[in-house]
């Protein structure tokens, strides 16, 4: 339930930020995260951006999560 | 004398296995290692684990070492029999439409489910985010929407951010039925019965929210051993490999200290712990978010004048499961009447649910 997925932030723009997940944009609330910028990464859960990561960082989480499967 | 868990000749998944973690000494709090405090029995406080460690293979690789143990940590699975009754008498109502996720769906109710509910023409929407619950409300002016909240802290923050959505935009028809829960209070309940865990994996995205603060209690108040796991097998280990001493530790890189201030301050804002029942637990004080008095405009609960009810018994086992009693296969139903196909229970409902990831894995 408290599934989340993680994406790149594309743009973020009076609150609303556009994330990139594997290729499918989707648009997200960024008040949770007002820090949220375009560039780091995002983690998203239901339609609310919850935090935020460097994209080095969170390169490394998304290779873990690739090598075992999304669950 | 520190004992391995993991036998390196044993084909682990990752290296990560193979270091020599987890001393059941430790663990135990105990001076000395003893085999025969092996399998070492974990409680994954998170749906999202449920599934992951079954699905993996981390279940049956660590089998005889790692006991894993189903607790309540699902959102669906957790609620009392009688807020999914309530949310179908709402649904039932001539002008409501309600909204919710994707998983309440299919939740045996008294007579029916939401879905059967949808089938006999109630308007029930699903839906992604909360927002869209408003979004609902703004183009159906003529009739009343009631979103109905089912999540934990991770969610909450959400459900915040919808109810002063609508406080703004004005909305005069839009509602929360609030069924929202809090992890803690539900752990420490299980710690305070007798139990024989020996450790727990807390949930990843729950931690994001609170921050590890929110748990400290199991390891400064009980002396167990806790780790926020993210939802990789990889995380998974990695969270296991830090439950070697009685400390309340992040191995989820997404968790921050102090959690998500933010959310935690909207959560704030909008709701007030109370007390609230649990399926299996009865009720825990402090464990239910519900609307503050400020917002009893938006509380479907007043405005519906929602009465409290007895807890109905029903055949379903899910109370055992939760508090990690007995597993899924000890239910008599399990497989044989209760399947996901046709569920007795909301442990079999949700895909999170301990009855469904013990089904979809049986192999
Ligand atoms: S992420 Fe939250 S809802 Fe989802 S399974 Fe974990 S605790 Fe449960
Ligand atoms: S198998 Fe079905 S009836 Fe038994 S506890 Fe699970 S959900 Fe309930």
């Amino acid at each position: 339930m408290c599934l989340s997925s993680v994406g790149k932030i594309i743009s973020v723009k009076n609150g609303r930020a556009l994330v990139d997940f594997n290729g499918v944009r989707k648009e997200v609330s960024a008040a949770l995260k007002p820090q949220a910028k375009k560039g780091l990464y995002a983690l998203v859960h239901a339609g609310f951006i919850i935090e935020i990561m460097a994209a080095k960082e969170a390169k490394k989480t998304i290779a873990d999560i690739n090598e075992t499967q999304n669950f | 004398m520190k004992r391995k868990i993991f036998n390196s000749q044993r084909p682990a998944t990752e290296a990560a296995a193979q270091r020599p973690f987890l001393s059941p000494s430790a663990l135990r709090g105990e001076g000395r290692a003893n085999s025969r405090n092996l399998p070492l029995n974990i409680m994954e406080v998170c749906g999202t684990h449920t599934n992951a460690i079954a699905k993996s293979g981390l279940k049956t690789l660590l089998a005889g070492r790692i006991n894993f143990i189903s607790g309540p940590g699902c959102p669906v699975c957790v609620s009392a029999q009688s807020d999914i009754d309530n949310m179908l008498a709402l649904a039932l109502k001539p002008g409501v439409i309600t909204a919710t996720f994707g998983d309440m769906l299919r939740v045996p109710g008294a007579k029916m489910s939401l879905k059967d509910a949808q089938t006999a023409g109630a308007d029930v929407r699903i839906i992604y985010s909360p927002l869209q619950a408003v979004d609902i409300a703004q183009k159906n002016p003529n009739k009343k929407i009631i979103f109905l909240a089912v999540g934990f802290e991770t969610t909450a923050p959400a459900a915040a951010a919808a109810v002063l959505a609508a406080r703004k935009l004005k909305l005069k028809n839009f509602y929360v039925y609030t069924a929202l829960k809090r992890v803690a209070p539900a752990v420490e309940l299980i710690l305070k019965e007798k139990n024989n865990i020996d450790g727990f994996l807390l949930p990843g995205n729950v931690s994001v929210i609170t921050g590890l603060k929110e748990f400290d209690f199991i390891s400064e108040k009980y002396a167990k051993p806790a780790a926020a796991a993210g939802f990789s097998a990889k995380e998974i280990l990695a969270a296991l490999a830090k439950l070697g001493k009685p400390k309340t530790q992040n191995a989820y890189a997404w968790v921050k200290a102090g959690g998500n201030k933010t959310a935690l301050r909207l959560t704030a804002k909008v709701f007030t712990p109370a007390a609230g029942s649990w399926r299996g637990f009865g009720k825990i004080e402090q464990s239910a978010l519900e609307l503050k008095e400020e917002f009893a405009a938006f509380d479907a609960k007043k405005v519906f004048k929602i009465r409290a009810q007895k807890e109905r018994k029903t055949k379903c086992r899910c109370a055992l499961i939760l508090k990690g009693k007995i597993p899924p296969q000890k239910c008599p139903y399990f497989a044989r009447v209760c399947t996901p196909q046709k569920p007795l229970g909301p442990c079999m409902v949700s895909q999170e649910g301990a009855c469904a990831a013990a089904y979809n894995n049986m192999g």
